[in-house]
């Protein structure tokens, strides 16, 4: 009797032991380019925030329908009596990878790490004038005026240890012009879900779950993390067996993988919209046979435009389906998106070639598009139908088609008549696209408005919007921003970029909107 | 014999020169490293001041000085896209290129002149025409169609071999092997095969005809007559014979295989130097490719060095010619 009892007793605790074996699970995950580095403040950049996600982490996170949710922080609001002061209480308990605790002090040094001349965090840190630790749990950020959408600006910079920090000089961002490498850019020390293991820079980094971390233990324990350039390779890996997830799925691969037995696409809309832009201002165009004037200083060339484009036909023949056309420049996670904004007119190839012939051109011009080629989905190939729809209403275009490292340089120094861009929304705040696309091109703002659309009464409002401190006033003028920018059709959206990844069967991740998926999100079947 | 080195070296000193020139040149046209160096929400001030910074805004005949005098201490610089010293990165990934190297060209060697020999001794047998014609696919297939075929047979349908990567390796010292683990070696098959069909066509098309050559000449005849055995004559008389020039050919195609297995690399993520420059290219990070371009010439360079020195000691007229002061 008593023997068997032990003996019952051995057989469950080696079948609870068997049952901690089988929960040990391993990710190979495979996407088409590495991070660029391992340090958390040196490039604004999505791969390297997404490994980043993985061994450190911030003070807020953003689920994926795209709102805030505490991380590091468990709460935060403006300072009573003092809307220029956000107050937010830490988590406690919480350690770093090599057990030191994590306190306000951590986050003082991180934020003023990520101000510092060399990091790219900093512009979205430029409101903040100091941040205080008030007590052990509990920072204030004093703000150079009310900022209301500054969280939003937290979800990407990820927190470091002083301690461990100063000790191995990290005080500044790796300065590419000193030579030096910095201590940081291969080695980490973070609070996040997993610990790195190895990194092999381009081909492969090994993580391991961190038993330590504060929240329920992840069902991935183990993360494979390698690097594919080659779209068929990367496919290839997935249908053999070697790697268990692929990002960066190619739409003409998607049906196949779908219907291949064994293996899934998850699907889901990009926080990352695609425009057309052009010159707005009077000077002639450099690409034109219209020399005396700028055809698209006319509304009305615009609207016609416009009127060629067919989203749907892009969406079905460009995109094989994995594209949300829209109306608006604005993709539907950011604050100010409404839908009436995002509808956009169905195609009308006689109604644009009257407005073409009303504004003085019945047989249309000619102009140059440029476009990138290795930036966005299909980027090229939504480029090309597009001249031939213009086409159609008599507009006679060359495409101009460019790596994005050449291509960029045209939009920033405003040598491009007519141009495809995509933007991205990491605040979901749409004060972040009025800053950069619709502003008046000047030393700060309207970075990539090359457009020349400069509207002083909308200026003015967009620079409202950075302290203005009642949440409804604030909507209001970015209702009235919208509103007259598409009016006045500065941009011409196309879509908003759809996501996908495939995995195998049996294992599920979600899409996230900004691409920067996490493992901890893993489900297993 | 000193005086001949000496200009040698001079003459390849130029030669780097030049091609450290142009590439400068050429990298004015890649694009702007700024675009992917700074962040979205980068203004034009922050754009200027890392112009300046990193000598961006400089006329290039200065930023070329600057490389020159770096680069003689040793000093590459700063990789834009991964932060580490680009000298470091390519001293990492160059075990990768020369394993995968050396591996097709023994493939392409073996392979080549057993194949050559083979068709050789049998010149009008069914199996040595089949050989022919494979041998034309295998040269006028591009090496990728090759790569992504391989993949599909053995890693996708088959399931036999790695589809990408180098496995699981072994340090030994700075040197990274692949060669020591069953993974890395298996990983090492497919690469290696799709990199060395050129060559090894090539070598077993030279083969066949020098051997054909060879076979006709009087001194095989009286072999014959002497009454040597055929494995004799095939081997010790005719093959020794053929494999003068078969050498040369594989030396200088080493380099070039060293220096041109991008696309291999690419295709089968095979972590290597050639992989490194594509995704430099991608990401215009100049200091990489600069470096990377001067290490292609240093490898020519100085297996031509070699070769020459070779020709030297083995050709009396070459040195005669020296000593004259031709």
């Amino acid at each position: 009797m008593h023997s068997s009892l032990t003996r019952i007793a051995a057989v469950l605790v080696a079948s609870t032991m068997l049952a901690g074996v089988a929960n040990a699970e391993t990710i190979r995950w495979a996407r088409s380019s590495d991070a660029l580095t391992l340090d958390p403040h040196s490039q604004n950049q999505g791969n390297t925030h997404t490994l980043a996600h993985h061994i450190y982490e911030t003070l807020l996170g953003r689920d994926n329908d795209g709102n805030l949710t505490p991380r590091l922080a468990t709460e935060w609001a403006l300072k009573e009596g003092d809307d220029t002061v956000w107050v937010f209480k830490l988590r406690e308990g919480v350690k770093f990878h090599d057990g030191a605790d994590f306190t306000a002090e951590d986050v003082v040094y991180s934020i003023t790490r990520a101000k510092s001349e060399f990091s790219n965090m900093k512009q979205l840190h430029a409101e903040v004038e100091s941040v205080t630790a008030v007590d052990d749990y509990t920072v204030e950020f004093q703000m150079a005026g009310p900022s209301l959408i500054y969280p939003n600006n937290l979800t990407n910079t990820f927190i470091m240890d002083k301690t461990w920090s100063e000790a191995n000089d990290l005080d500044t961002v790796q300065d590419f012009a000193s030579g030096a490498t910095n201590y940081s850019v291969l080695n980490t020390n973070g609070t996040g879900p997993y610990t790195l293991v190895s990194r092999e820079v381009d081909v492969k980094t090994v993580l391991t779950a961190n038993p330590e971390w504060w929240g329920d233990a992840p069902a991935v324990t183990d993360i494979e993390y390698v690097v594919i350039a080659d779209a068929q390779t990367r496919i290839s890996a997935l249908l053999s067996g070697e790697i268990d997830i692929v990002q960066d799925v190619p739409p003409q691969d998607i049906e196949r993988l779908s219907s291949t037995e064994g293996f899934k696409v998850e699907t889901g809309p990009e926080n990352r919209v695609i425009y057309f832009g052009y010159k707005v201002s009077e000077e002639p165009l450099a690409s034109s046979n219209v020399t005396d004037k700028n055809p698209l200083s006319d509304p009305k060339v615009r609207e016609a435009f416009e009127l060629a484009l067919d989203r749907d036909a892009i969406k079905q023949v460009v995109m094989r389906g994995q594209s949300i056309p829209t109306g608006v420049a604005n993709p539907p996670f950011v604050a100010g998106w409404t839908e009436e904004l995002d509808a956009y007119p169905a195609p009308d190839v006689e109604k644009a070639k009257a407005l073409l012939a009303e504004a003085g051109y019945p047989d249309g011009f000619s102009i140059t598009l440029d476009t990138p080629n290795n930036r966005y989905v299909n980027d090229e190939a939504i480029s090309t139908a597009y001249v031939g729809m213009l086409g159609q209403i008599g507009v006679d275009v060359t495409l101009a088609s460019r790596p994005v490292a050449e291509h960029s340089p045209l939009i920033l120094n405003g040598t491009t008549d007519f141009y495809l861009l995509g933007w991205g929304v990491p605040t979901f705040d749409s004060a972040y696209v009025f800053n950069d696309l619709y502003h008046t091109n000047d030393e700060t703002h309207g970075t990539y408005n090359p457009s020349g659309y400069s509207n002083a009464e909308v200026d003015e409002m967009i620079i409202s919007l950075g302290t203005e401190s009642d949440e409804a006033t604030r909507n209001e003028t970015v209702a009235k921003i919208w509103e007259q920018v598409k009016a006045d059709r500065v941009l011409l959206p196309v879509h908003i970029q759809v996501l996908a990844y495939a995995m195998r069967d049996g294992v599920t991740l979600p899409v996230q909107p900004e691409n920067q998926p996490n493992m901890t999100t893993v489900t297993f079947e | 014999m000193l005086a001949f080195i000496a200009r040698r070296l001079f003459q390849s000193v130029i030669v780097m020169l030049v091609v450290a020139f142009i590439a400068f040149l050429v990298f004015r046209y890649v694009g702007d490293p700024l675009a992917n160096l700074l962040s979205q929400d980068a203004n034009q001030a922050d754009y200027d001041a890392a112009r300046q910074r990193l000598g961006l805004d400089q006329p290039f005949y200065i930023q070329f000085f600057h490389f020159v005098g770096n680069a003689l201490q040793g000093q590459f610089g700063t990789s834009y896209r991964l932060q580490q010293p680009v000298s470091q990165l390519i001293l990492e990934r160059l075990p990768a290129t020369i394993e995968l190297a050396v591996a097709s060209s023994i493939i392409a060697l073996i392979g080549g002149v057993g194949l050559g020999i083979y068709s050789a001794l049998r010149p009008r047998a069914i199996s040595t025409g089949f050989i022919m014609t494979a041998s034309l696919i295998g040269v006028s297939l591009p090496t990728f169609l090759i790569g992504i075929g391989l993949i599909y047979i053995f890693a996708v349908e088959l399931k036999w071999l790695p589809s990408f990567g180098r496995g699981e390796v072994v340090q030994i010292g700075w040197w990274r092997t692949g060669l020591l683990t069953s993974s890395g070696l298996r990983s090492l098959i497919l690469p290696a095969i799709t990199l060395s069909l050129f060559q090894l066509t090539l070598i077993m098309r030279l083969v066949r005809a020098e051997m054909l050559e060879v076979m006709r000449t009087d001194y095989i005849r009286f072999a014959k007559a002497r009454g040597l055995s055929k494995r004799a004559i095939n081997f010790g008389h005719a093959l020794k014979n053929t494999m003068v020039p078969v050498i040369t050919i594989t030396g200088l195609q080493l380099g070039s295989v060293i220096a041109f297995a991008i696309i291999t690399e690419t295709v089968f993520q095979w972590p290597g130097v050639g992989s490194l420059f594509v995704n430099s290219v991608a990401a215009v990070d100049v200091p990489v490719m600069a470096a990377y371009l001067v290490f292609v010439a240093l490898v020519f360079v100085v297996i031509n060095l070699i070769v020459d020195i070779l020709y030297f000691i083995v050709d009396p007229r070459l040195r005669d010619g020296a000593k004259s002061g031709r």
